[in-house]
């Protein structure tokens, strides 16, 4: 195992060997997406607008999507907010969970289609605990009678019911250690939620907040793309035909369906 | 009250592939033709601004709606099945084009070894080799019978491959050249020839070049886009059925595609099929379509249950081993085939990982079928080992090595260093039918219009853990020869059995072909031995699953089914083939 590794195998910081990365990961040939497009699919090519990708300064104007259409406790979005950055906090790699809007991001989902299970089979009867059954190796999954929205209800109230209890405050203003703590208890089952598995709402929350981080800014998150940035990942690109055969990392910038859209 | 419609030659339920294929044969020939498809009416014009990973491979959008009907699910005969709630656990087909659609395009044939799996195991290794409880047959089809379909949906669809150094006797080449080499594929091409292995491009629906198959129909050239399965291609570039066969059946004017039509039952008099009945969808109005011909082509499970449901065959019963529909449900399973294998992670090497195409890869067929042998192996069928580069999103791919946590600080960190540094292998392998694992109605959970659900029984034997578990090796072997720093490897425990999880879409049974009715329900052609009139195509007509993905078997056999049906109605009726024992029902 080499220096730059923990006890674990994985990778620890080394600024020296990301700076290399950097200065070796440049685009060979610079213009991916415009050139290939070679007039096959002009309608489309020229929506995709590859090598115009728009501003990204912080807009003046306030961002009119910030605002909450489905949480209306100010506490339950607070012990979200918290709750999410913990799952994917701020580092050297760039912002985390409150950075990318994902909070917001998630309540517009439960607003919708996906936060009341409407492409969801929800005929009952319902087994919450099929999912916990120790008699079955391999589990029913999603057998709950809630829906996504009340089960997040649910287990922002539970995180902080548990975090009043074990520190005597909120769960958003426990320290960093202690919300992690809280989390994990959620993760291993130790904490009995009502109809549904605390594991099962952790898995909901860690999922929707990796999916505020990077899907497309349309849905809320991912401000900035700057979730797409982290892992140099370049979005709604047209095509890749003229660069995918060549050996050396391609750096482009990233495309958002806005602008593919056009 | 059910509305009689006009008769017309025949009716088809489903716009899949297989319904598509038999459509298309169809009404070349002059026969009038409806298709009845209970999803929407979809083609390219809502696939080009798709590249949105949320929504269809979070969110699912182009799969079945699950609010309106789904299976339920069990591991064990004495076990309560539960419904499948969520597409998560099931990625089926809908809509014009079904699954056929938002497929990858990895286009295998199956080999000769499948088609007579009883009589070769026998003959190499004995009956004894058999494992208890297993139910393999032959198909009553030979591979040399069957190649010709195999040619003719190649063409149709215009499969993109390289030879395959140890593949089946071909009467033609690919339509079309290999698609592109990128540097992870000849890192796994050179460490497999390392190792002694063969390893070969995998052959691909989508196009290595602009096509035009015999029909007529163009199909585009790939543009590497990295948005193929789960989604429609916006450029026309992958042969789907809107862009082939159901184009060429719209050309002739005898095909009528009527979409939101949810079919409910099969018409029948106890000898002969007299259409098909179903729901209007935005109406809730039920019709009667009264044809010659019937046939159903809506996927192994609804299949099955339109067969269950209307009363014909004789269902399968797990107990005694008497009755055939429903028999031998098979599958690749997320926990056993295809999502396993091994992962590696590579410090100091970058890839363009996020680049990619459906069916853009290679693999190795050394251990495929019985291309092993298997005197010291405690398992029968093999598996393919491929590394492919589908383009790997952001949401789906944040893999870390083991060990890692999966979620803050020290994950956040890792899936980000990783996510252009880890390459995957994964065995893809055969699963042989066994007397538990089958397909009845559920007793309990109904769909929207208050019919049973179809239920699934699926029980693992030893010999798929062990099978399984050989493949992981082989991946694993390969994976350290790439050179990767970390290889992980995913266990197959020994209580490993059916996760309840229906993603790979490749399931097979519940209208079994065969030599003749003591084992089977329809002949080679798709037709019901009991009904002549009714034909089951696609899938369910399967008495095992191989170890390679399945559309191109079910093109061939759609093709040789259109024949047969072709043929019924210009010899005026009876079987298109008879059977070739003459045992009688069991
Ligand atoms: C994400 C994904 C990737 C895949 N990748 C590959 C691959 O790379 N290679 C490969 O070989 N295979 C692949 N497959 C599998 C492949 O898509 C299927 O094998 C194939 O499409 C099956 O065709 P079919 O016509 O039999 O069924 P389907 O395509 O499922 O068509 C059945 C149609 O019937 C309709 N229908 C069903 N019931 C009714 C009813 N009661 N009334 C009216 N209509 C009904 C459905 O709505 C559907 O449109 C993949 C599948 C998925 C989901
Ligand atoms: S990868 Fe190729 S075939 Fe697949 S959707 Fe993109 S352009 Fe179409």
């Amino acid at each position: 195992m080499t220096d730059d590794t923990d006890s674990n195998g994985t990778v620890v910081d080394d600024p020296t060997r990301r700076n290399f990365i950097k200065a070796t990961s440049r685009v060979a040939g610079g213009s991916v997406g415009g050139a290939l497009l070679g007039g096959v699919f002009v309608g489309q090519a020229a929506q995709a607008k590859p090598n115009e990708p728009k501003e990204q300064k912080q807009p003046e104007t306030p961002n009119f999507q910030e605002a909450r259409q489905f949480f209306t406790r100010t506490d339950d979005f607070e012990v979200l907010k918290a709750a999410t950055e913990c799952v994917f906090p701020e580092d050297d790699n760039g912002p985390g969970a409150v950075g990318l809007n994902v909070p917001y991001f998630i309540d517009k989902q439960l607003a919708g289609l996906w936060g009341v299970n409407g492409q969801d089979y929800r005929a009952g009867p319902f087994q919450p605990q099929a999912s916990q059954d120790p008699g079955h190796v391999q589990p029913h999954p999603e057998q709950s009678a809630m829906n996504r929205g009340a089960i997040f209800l649910n287990g922002l109230r539970k995180l902080n019911e548990v975090s009043e209890k074990r520190f005597g405050k909120r769960f958003e203003s426990a320290n960093e250690e202690q919300q992690i703590q809280i989390l994990q208890a959620f993760e291993n089952d130790d904490i009995d939620m009502v109809g549904v598995a605390a594991s099962d709402f952790f898995t909901l929350l860690r999922q929707t907040t990796l999916e505020g981080a990077y899907s497309d800014p349309l849905y809320g998150g991912n401000k900035n793309m700057q979730g797409w940035k982290m892992k140099e990942y370049p979005g709604a690109q047209a095509s890749y035909s003229a660069v995918i055969e060549q050996d050396e990392f391609v750096k482009l910038e990233p495309i958002s369906l806005t602008d593919y859209q056009g | 009250m059910t509305e009689k419609l006009n008769k017309v030659d025949a009716v088809i339920v489903g716009s899949g592939w297989a319904g598509g294929i038999v459509a298309a044969e169809l009404t070349k020939k002059g026969h009038n033709v409806v298709i009845l498809e209970r999803g929407k009416a979809r083609g390219s014009s809502d696939f080009v601004a798709m590249k949105d990973e949320l929504r269809y491979s979070s969110r699912y959008e182009l799969m079945q709606d699950l609010s309106k009907e789904t299976l339920t699910s069990r591991n064990g005969l004495n076990k309560t099945a539960l419904p499948v709630r969520n597409n998560y656990h099931a990625r089926l087909g809908t809509d014009t084009g079904g699954a056929g659609d938002h497929w990858n395009g990895i286009a295998f044939r199956w080999l000769p070894y499948d088609f007579e799996i009883y009589s070769k195991t026998v003959e190499r290794y004995g009956a004894e080799k058999i494992p208890q409880g297993t139910t393999i047959q032959d198909w009553g089809i030979t591979y040399d019978e069957l190649e010709p379909y195999y040619d003719q949906y190649e063409k149709a669809a215009g499969i993109s491959g390289e030879e395959n150094p140890l593949g089946p006797r071909r009467s033609d080449k690919y339509p079309n050249p290999a698609m592109k080499t990128t540097p992870t594929i000849t890192l796994f091409k050179d460490a497999s020839k390392k190792l002694g292995y063969h390893p070969y491009h995998l052959p691909s629906a989508n196009m290595s070049q602009a096509y035009t198959n015999p029909d007529g129909e163009l199909i585009n050239g790939c543009m590497y886009c990295a948005f193929c399965e789960e989604y429609g291609c916006g450029f026309n570039a992958k042969s789907s059925p809107t862009v082939t066969v159901l184009a060429t059946a719209e050309k002739t004017g005898h095909l009528e595609l009527r979409n939101n039509a949810n079919v409910t039952r099969v018409a029948h008099d106890g000898t002969r099929a007299t259409g098909l009945v179903y729901t209007d969808t935005n109406t809730g109005k039920t019709y009667e379509q009264p044809a010659d011909v019937v046939v159903l082509a809506g996927f192994v499970f609804n299949n099955t249950r339109l067969l269950l449901l209307s009363d014909i065959g004789k269902p399968y019963d797990p107990k005694t081993g008497n009755g055939i529909i429903g028999k031998n449900f098979t599958g690749h399973f997320t926990n056993i085939s295809t999502y396993i294998g091994a992962r590696g992670f590579f410090k100091d090497k970058k890839f363009n990982t996020f680049m990619g195409t459906g069916a853009l890869g290679a693999t190795i067929d050394d251990f495929s079928g019985d291309n092993k042998d298997h005197s010291n192996s405690d398992y029968l069928h093999g598996f393919e080992v491929h590394y492919s580069q589908l383009g790997a999103r952001p949401i789906a791919n944040n893999h870390v090595p083991k060990g890692t946590p999966t979620w803050g600080k020290v994950f956040k960190k890792n899936s980000i260093y990783y996510y252009n540094r880890n390459l995957f292998i994964t065995p893809q392998s055969g699963f042989l039918p066994n007397k538990n694992s089958y397909m009845d109605l559920d007793p309990t959970y109904k769909d929207a219009l208050g019919n049973p659900l179809l239920r699934v029984t699926c029980e693992y034997q030893d010999q798929d853990r062990k099978r399984a578990r050989a493949g992981v090796a082989v991946c694993k072997q390969i994976m350290q020869q790439m050179g990767a720093d970390i290889v992980d490897v995913d266990d197959v425990p020994d209580d490993t059995n059916f996760n309840h999880r229906f993603f790979t879409d490749h399931f097979f049974g519940g209208a079994i072909m065969g030599e003749g009715p003591h084992n089977s329900a329809v002949n080679t052609f798709s037709q019901m031995w009991d009904m002549e009139n009714l034909f089951v195509v696609g899938g369910s007509s399967f008495p095992h699953n191989s170890n390679y993905n399945p559309t191109v078997t079910i093109g061939a056999f759609a093709y040789r089914a259109a024949e047969g049906i072709n043929k019924y109605f210009s010899q005026g009726g009876g079987l298109v083939q008879q059977a070739k024992t003459n045992k009688g029902d069991t």
